[in-house]
């Protein structure tokens, strides 16, 4: 029998006065008792709604219904076949606009935890199963993948387990991408990525870091040094600013530039080298995830007041449901409707202020969100040490610019065919920010892994 | 890892390293830098590329000890590696096209400075090369930088060496005496550069400065290297190192430049204690 609960089984979290103040993680996770209650609640519906929400296509009713048999290693099979980051997309996905928007319960009700169970799935493979992956046998065919964040390692593990011989090839000095340099600890442990990264490499994949692609190797290259086909997933890691007065005061950080000094280098762990301003009063630019986990990484680091400053109402934010919940939870101020037109500092250089323009909403623009409309004279100013702006992030331009034949559109992303992700370049295969712009992992890894399938078919296709 | 093949003190507070990298080696051109971390706690950050050979596939560095992690690089010895070294980063410089140059080192910017000189003498040019420094006894390089120009000026600041004054000093003198420079290249010091680029607008000939900003990934990702160059926002790490430096709002750059200072104070202040301590124990 189902279990006919209209409400998914309660995730156990940290308290907000006691997590605001530290980097671990914010979600519990489920055990086994909750994770069987909560897979019961799935009717395994025949035309299966929840796959077709899902970008990597996850046999979702099938490793529920493991779940619910208390098949825990069996379910973890299941979703490896489509997935080689469970344990990361169980965290980060949103599922509430995929999976779980289709799924029939939604209707009356809350929809199955369909991440939740992902994620105690992959955690608990994690913890119970110490057997290494089997490399696959190798079909003799090189590819290389540039960039080791969500798309590339997608890609990289899909081709690993056709047989493909891969190289990754990294900027930074751990694989990762943004799950590595952007998602907080208290969201994503680092922990958590490395281990998903392991499985890859346990598989076969090489994984070469501190190379700049397009600086130090380019992919011409790469074709000369007998690679067959080449995927690139080098992200959207140019921050976008606003061009207003004072943006280069000290103590005005780029989002990227804030966090990945908190996650990637470590500054909120004493024994780690790395300077960052730990400011008093902060106000954070921007309605999206990133912008959220900038505020709450600010308020961690011993922050007073941490404002989040949006043009927008709150209906119009791009972050998750989840992520506005937690960080008003966690004291984070909402400054919604405001738009910040200068940031001001003193004979130093150092902020000391923000001012901003009251908004009002008007007409629907391009995108369909009501489009704000400044308030004149409404100027006001809040009192900070710290600006962080978090509005959007552009394709870096590092790869392409040095690759001849490789296309990209006015806002510099690669143009890539959407169901073969292949670039204008033959052999060359993109996708992942640098195709679509910002987006989300789980779309990054989505195209990851099109393009693992297209490149399988154009080696095949050469082969013959 | 990137073992160091060669290390050799220039002077109390100067170090170069030869390191074996040879990616980096096969394409690093003049007025590109690396980033290294030394080790899993350790900061990331620039140096700009002294010297390089592709056979050999090395790549030379050269450091002023000024804060905790060049006083922790400078404790590795030959042999040793360095546990992260990513390049080439930045653009190459633009040093085409001129026939009378100047080629102006500050300090530890000699370092940088002289491989400028040298490829300007290589494209044809005719270039001075001034150098500074604060005494006699921090003097590097002298024979390098002499072999990369047609004349050499040292100068320092106390006149410990016998020729008293800033190298404006020199290069308003040779401006005035009718060295047609039709280039000056300038690095060192941010107020140094600052100081030369004043001079050099005041008779209209074009300077370039290298920026050595305080950067974490050095593709444009971090942006904390931004800097207003003609009114607009640039990125040292990819739209630089090299700017026009009339166009540089320095007194920005400046107080950017100061942006951990108290901490790199206290965390360098902290590293020298643990070193004499462990000198005590030993």
């Amino acid at each position: 029998m189902p279990n006919m609960s209209l409400k998914k089984t309660p995730m156990p979290e940290q308290a907000p006065d006691v997590r605001n103040k530290n980097f671990e993680e914010v979600a519990l996770g489920y055990d086994e008792v909750m994770a069987v209650g909560e897979a019961q609640r799935c009717l395994n519906c025949k035309n299966k709604p929840c796959v077709s929400g899902c970008p990597v296509m996850i046999s979702i009713p099938e490793f529920i219904a493991h779940v619910a048999r208390g098949e825990f290693e069996e379910a973890y099979q299941v979703i490896a076949k489509s997935s080689s980051l469970p344990a990361v997309c169980g965290r980060v996905c949103p599922q509430e606009s995929q999976c779980e928007s289709k799924c029939v319960r939604g209707i009356k009700g809350e929809p199955v935890g369909i991440g939740r169970l992902e994620r105690f799935v992959a955690d608990w493979h994690m913890q119970h199963n110490a057997k290494k992956a089997e490399k696959p046998v190798s079909n003799g065919h090189k590819v290389a993948v540039i960039g080791a964040g969500p798309a590339g390692l997608t890609c990289a593990g899909d081709l690993a387990n056709m047989g493909y011989e891969v190289t990754m090839y990294e900027a930074l000095h751990t694989a990762g991408g943004v799950l590595m340099y952007g998602i907080p600890q208290f969201r994503l442990p680092k922990e958590i990525v490395q281990k998903e990264i392991e499985g890859l490499k346990e598989k076969g994949v090489e994984i070469l870091t501190d190379m700049v692609m397009g600086k130090v190797l380019s992919v011409d290259e790469l074709f000369e040094a007998g690679f067959e086909a080449i995927f690139i997933g080098s992200g959207a890691g140019l921050p976008n600013f606003m061009n207003i007065p004072g943006e280069g005061l000290v103590g005005t950080y780029s989002a990227n530039e804030f966090l990945t000094r908190v996650n990637l280098m470590k500054a909120y762990k004493p024994e780690y080298d790395t300077p960052i301003i730990r400011p008093k009063n902060v106000a954070v630019v921007g309605g999206g995830n990133v912008a959220m986990d900038a505020a709450r990484t600010a308020k961690r680091l011993g922050a007073e007041n941490v404002y989040i400053v949006y043009r927008r109402s709150e209906e119009e934010m791009p972050a998750r449901n989840e992520e506005i919940h937690h960080a008003k939870e966690e004291g984070i101020i909402f400054k919604l409707l405001n738009n910040p037109v200068a940031i001001h500092g003193d004979e130093n250089g150092r902020v000391t202020s923000i001012e901003c323009v009251e908004m009002e909403l008007g007409e629907p623009d391009a995108s369909g969100r009501r489009r704000p409309v400044e308030k004149k004279g409404s100027n006001f100013s809040l009192d900070v040490d710290c600006v962080i702006i978090a509005i959007g992030n552009s394709p870096n331009p590092l790869i392409h610019s040095n690759t001849p034949g490789l296309e990209t559109n006015r806002k510099g992303c690669i143009i890539a065919d959407e169901e073969t992700m292949a670039t204008t370049r033959e052999g060359v295969f993109a996708a992942g920010d640098a195709v679509s712009g910002a987006a989300t992992v789980i779309l990054a890894m989505g195209g990851g892994k099109k393009a693992a399938k297209s490149i399988d078919a154009y080696i095949r296709s050469k082969d013959n | 890892m990137f073992p160091i093949l060669k290390k050799r003190a220039l002077n109390d507070s100067m170090t170069l390293m030869v390191v074996e990298a040879p990616y980096i080696a096969k394409k690093a051109q003049a007025g590109q830098f690396i980033i290294l971390r030394v080790n899993e706690y350790g900061e990331r950050i620039p140096l700009t590329i002294a010297d390089y050979d592709r056979e050999e596939g090395t790549v030379t560095i050269i450091f002023q000890k000024v804060g905790k992690t060049t006083l922790l690089l400078d404790t590795l010895r030959e042999g040793d590696s360095i546990l992260d070294f990513i390049g080439p980063l930045g653009k190459a410089s633009e040093l085409e096209g001129y026939s009378r140059a100047a080629v102006i080192g500050g300090g530890a910017g000699c370092a940088i400075a002289y491989p400028q000189a040298k490829a300007l003498k290589q494209l044809g040019a005719k270039v001075d090369m001034i150098a500074g420094f604060r005494n006699t006894d921090l003097i590097i390089l002298e024979e390098e930088m002499r072999e990369a120009s047609d004349c050499l000026y040292l100068m320092t600041d106390d006149g410990s060496n016998g020729n008293k004054g800033f190298v404006t000093d020199a290069l308003k003198k040779n401006i005035e005496a009718g060295a047609n420079y039709d280039l000056v290249v300038a690095i060192g010091p941010l107020p140094m550069m600052k100081a030369v680029c004043n001079l050099t607008k005041e008779y209209g000939i074009k300077t370039i400065i290298s920026m050595n900003s305080i950067m974490i990934d050095g593709t444009g990702m971090c942006g904390g290297c931004r800097l207003t160059v003609g009114g607009k926002t640039k990125f040292a790490c990819v739209d630089g190192p090299d700017f026009d430096g009339h166009e540089v709002d320095f007194d920005e750059v400046i107080k950017r430049s100061r942006t951990y200072s108290e901490m790199e104070r206290e965390a360098t202040r902290e590293f020298n204690c643990h070193l004499m301590e462990g000198a005590k124990n030993a």
